[in-house]
């Protein structure tokens, strides 16, 4: 059973100090919501628990089954068993959908997929995401709308089936369905039990499919409150102006 | 137009087989301005003195004629006068030309390889024609390779509806100095498909042009290069559209790595008055690996009627997207098969243009070999 520990994780971008110490560990089995106002700093811990090189560490650790990814490479990390679905997913011509995720789970298991059970993984994966066939020609994440680029995230996670999935705001831009659709994805990923999930979001919407068991509220790069699914409908109800006014 | 104070129809007038016509450069012509004269070992000033260096060899396919003739032969030099003066002087010194006859109406069965070995350093001029009667069809490969100091010039002549895809791969030694003119002049409705590699060679300057004869012509120049450390590789294009309703489309991307690697890419494009109904695009881009590496792209559009049926272009040079390698990376992709990923996708479908599949498969695997190294 894997966990993810963040200990006291200090982060600064371009000389600007976002994270302010944070303390979060992420044990499998749970599924842990991060909620805040815009620029108090959750991508940052995502895309700084990923290894994004535009992020300097300043403080702290962040452990993965007791090892310090901090100390890894990005691909290294994502092997160790994380994965990040990322809040604005990049555009990259010339390389098609299929290319990148035979790529990506060969890295991850350490040998190519059988052809046949690849293509059959993927089909799979894809219907089960209403994701239309042929995307997989299609270049990564090129031209996709919004929330096609939301479900091929979670698409890439339920094949890598990393240990601990970091989501930023998989849920925004989402229409109902799709929104659906991709909390499905979630709760299948999860359903093992064997799995760790920190849910970053705005909006209650997602946690009324998703349920976490903490809910985490995250202003001027830190964690300020802490506790069960009922924090998230006090936020939904008076919104972060109390926790803003704090940290300013 | 940059630095071009001279229209470019009036750029590309000077046209003669003589040597005497062409004052030796000094690198301060415009169309000399990106090429290190000094290390062209003497192509440009009459120093170089032929020793025959260049061993050519053909292995055609059994419906094309395959002709050795010298200077003399009446056929050589029709469709294409030398531009510049390296051209001239290619054309000057040349002793044999080998001649590629497609027959009228023939469809050659298998591509026809022209190889091209340098022996050594030695000094080579070279002449070739390529001519493809009426409604023929064939795919021709120039593979150059070896050690040379090389200067030639090639003629492709598309008869009307004639159909000729061209394959020029560019696989010298390391110090190679090669300056070629490749030019097709294109029938009625006749075909021209060319694709150019340039991988190996201390200095390489390609200057490809096409002509239209008759309306219909339809001309696709695909280009792709590889430059490393110390390399300078040059491609020069002209398309003179001077015929209604002809087409064509010029692609050339190139990826560069390491100390004063250099690319020079120069597409101009002329659509003269009496080519209405022109159809053309260019387009240039270059991947910057590393520092040090430095590419210049000149595109040069110049229209001079007002019925076109599209005329663009675009040049683009840039690095490696960190954001792209990052999410490949972020999904458990080693860094080196990122950036390989990257860059094969920055080739694209170009590659997949490549008639022949051994060829693909070699300049594929030179393209990965350069990466790697
Ligand atoms: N490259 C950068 N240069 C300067 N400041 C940056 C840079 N990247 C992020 N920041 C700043 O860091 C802060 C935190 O940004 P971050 O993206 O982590 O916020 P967030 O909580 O994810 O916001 P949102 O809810 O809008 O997604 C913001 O004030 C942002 O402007
Ligand atoms: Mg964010």
């Amino acid at each position: 059973m894997s966990t993810l520990e963040i200990r006291d994780l200090q982060v600064a971008v371009e000389d600007k100090q976002i994270l302010r110490g944070v303390n979060l560990t992420v044990k499998a089995g749970e599924t842990h919501a991060i909620m805040g106002p815009n620029g108090s700093g959750k991508s940052t811990l995502a895309y700084a628990v990923a290894g994004h090189p535009k992020y300097t560490i300043t403080g702290g650790q962040v452990l993965l089954d007791g090892v310090d990814i901090l100390e890894l490479s990005v691909d290294e990390r994502a092997r160790a068993g994380l994965f990040l679905a990322m809040q604005y997913p990049v555009e990259v011509p010339g390389v098609s959908v299929s290319n990148f995720l035979r790529s990506a789970v060969t890295a991850a298991r350490g040998e190519a997929p059988k052809l046949r059970e690849f293509a059959k993984d993927l089909k799979a994966g894809m219907d089960a995401l209403s994701i239309d066939a042929s995307f997989a020609q299609r270049n990564l994440n090129e031209g996709f709308s919004g929330g096609e680029k939301k479900r091929h995230e979670i698409l890439q996670m339920e094949l890598l089936k990393p240990k601990i999935a970091v989501l930023d705001e998989t849920d925004s831009g989402l229409d109902v369905d799709a929104l659906r659709v991709v909390s499905e994805g979630v709760n299948r990923f999860r359903a093992s039990g064997e799995t760790g999930v920190l849910l970053i979001t705005h909006y209650t919407r997602i946690l009324r499919y998703v349920k976490p068991d903490f809910v985490h509220v995250f202003a001027g790069g830190r964690i300020v409150e802490e506790g069960g699914p009922e924090l998230a409908d006090k936020l939904e109800a008076e919104g972060y102006e109390a926790y803003t006014k704090a940290s300013a | 137009m940059g630095l071009n104070e001279k229209p470019l129809s009036t750029l590309h007038e000077k046209a003669s087989y003589e040597l005497a016509d062409f004052a030796v450069p000094t690198g301060r012509e415009e169309e000399w301005r990106f090429t290190p004269l000094s290390r062209l070992k003497g192509l440009h000033d009459g120093t170089a003195a032929a020793s025959g260096a260049v061993n050519v060899t053909v292995d055609a396919a059994p419906e094309v004629t395959v002709e050795t003739v010298g200077r003399d032969d009446q056929r050589l030099g029709k469709a294409y006068v030398p531009a510049d003066r390296v051209s001239a002087q290619a054309y000057t010194a040349f002793e044999k030309a080998t001649v590629l006859t497609v027959p009228r109406e023939a469809v050659a069965s298998r591509p026809t390889t022209i190889t091209l070995t340098g022996s050594g350093d030695g000094v080579a001029y070279g002449h070739i024609l390529v001519k493809l009667e009426a409604m023929a069809e064939a795919v021709v490969v120039l593979d150059h390779r070896g050690s040379a100091v090389y200067a030639d010039n090639v003629e492709f002549v598309v008869g009307d509806g004639a159909t000729l895809k061209v394959v020029s791969l560019q696989d010298w030694a390391d110090d190679a100095v090669h300056v070629s003119h490749h030019h097709a002049q294109l029938g009625k409705d006749a075909t021209f498909r060319s694709f150019v590699v340039t991988l190996g060679g201390d200095l390489v300057r390609l200057s490809p042009s096409v002509s239209y004869t008759a309306p219909g012509g339809d001309a696709d120049l695909t280009g792709l290069y590889f430059v490393d450390a110390g390399q300078h590789l040059e491609h020069r294009l002209l398309v003179d559209h001077s015929q209604p309703n002809c087409r064509s489309n010029v692609v050339y991307k190139g990826a560069l790595q390491g100390e004063d690697a250099h690319a020079v890419w120069i597409g101009d494009v002329i659509i003269r008055v009496e080519a209405e109904g022109t159809d053309t695009y260019e387009l240039n881009r270059n991947l910057l690996l590393t520092d040090g590496a430095r590419a210049d792209s000149v595109p040069n559009l110049e229209i001079l009627t007002g019925e076109v049926a599209g005329a663009g272009h675009a040049s683009a040079s840039g690095r490696l997207d960190d954001e792209h390698i990052f999410y490949l990376q972020a999904r458990g992709i080693p860094f080196d098969e990122a950036r390989r990923l990257v860059i094969r996708g920055f080739f694209g479908q170009l590659i997949e243009k490549i008639e022949v599949e051994e060829l693909r498969d070699r300049v594929m695997s030179k393209v990965e070999a350069g990466l790697a190294g």
